[in-house]
């Protein structure tokens, strides 16, 4: 990531959004690499038992992409905090298209060599992490 | 069922210690769609693999089923950045837990320390355990 220029991350400053599929499959992957194998991840039998209306994403592959857009909106930059409820769930249909996971933000401060990001996570237009919040440290010069 | 108030302020034994590979970061990091190379940052999530050992053996302890578990809220607070090569261990405590509408919101917090027993990460985390109807 180091090739990338430095990102503009001045206080009320809109950085553009980033989308990411999400498929069936991506939970599958998710699943391996996270070590989470709950079955409402993978199995509708087992999510809609449980009064889930289908398959959903785990809470955590969607932070992941959080994360994900953060790295890419910054170059980089360290992770101090990083944060969110999961208020509605991602349900991810079982088909080739799957679905979508937006990643919003503005740069709501940039103070004491932290900048700290206000999020907007949405899925098919609905909100799904409420209050999602992440904090980068700034190099000192760049913020 | 619900869960017993007396797991308040529990604190639960430390997970194993857990070496971080470059293999198992990229392996991570490719799950979200990144690319990953020796030197970028471990993405910030990736803590949660402690995270889980330590909620998954939390959960045998108490008795309850993972799939009546329901991610409510998870926050990761830094003290520096895991890098590879870290060997790791999370101990989970419970902090709070409330009963609504036939669910137990557990709260959680897990600490992730180096092999010298610093801090590296905070992980809070709540949990809804989905009860009662079925």
């Amino acid at each position: 990531m180091e090739a990338q220029t430095s990102p503009v991350l001045e206080a009320g400053a809109t950085l553009p959004p980033k989308t990411y599929p999400v498929t069936r499959a991506s939970l599958v992957r998710y699943a391996g690499a996270s070590g989470d194998f709950n079955p409402i991840h993978w199995s509708d039998r087992v999510a809609t038992s449980v009064g889930l209306p289908g398959v959903i994403a785990h809470g955590m592959f969607t932070m992941a992409l959080v994360a994900r857009a953060v790295a890419e909106w910054t170059g980089g930059a360290e992770v101090v905090e990083l944060g969110g409820k999961f208020t509605n769930p991602v349900v991810v249909p079982d088909d080739d298209r799957g679905t979508e996971v937006t990643v919003a933000a503005t740069v709501k401060a940039v103070a004491d060599g932290m900048a700290t990001l206000a999020l907007e996570v949405t899925s098919g237009g609905q909100k799904v992490l409420g209050m999602p919040k992440a904090v980068v440290r700034v190099e000192q010069g760049r913020g | 069922m619900p869960v017993d108030q007396s797991l308040v302020g529990r604190v639960f034994p430390p997970t194993r210690p857990y070496r971080v590979s470059e293999e198992k970061v990229r392996e991570f990091a490719a799950a979200a769609g990144s690319g990953w190379e020796p030197g970028d940052p471990v993405p910030a999530t990736f803590p949660i693999v402690l995270a889980f050992d330590a909620m998954n053996a939390f959960l045998d302890e108490v008795g309850v089923e993972l799939a009546r578990i329901v991610h409510g809220e998870q926050r990761f607070a830094y003290e520096r950045p895991v890098v590879p090569g870290d060997v790791l261990t999370a101990e989970l405590s419970v902090a709070t837990l409330r009963q609504i509408g036939g669910n137990d919101i557990i709260g959680t917090v897990s600490e992730l320390k180096d092999d010298s027993g610093t801090l590296v990460c905070t992980a809070t985390a709540t949990l809804v355990h989905r009860g009662g109807e079925a």
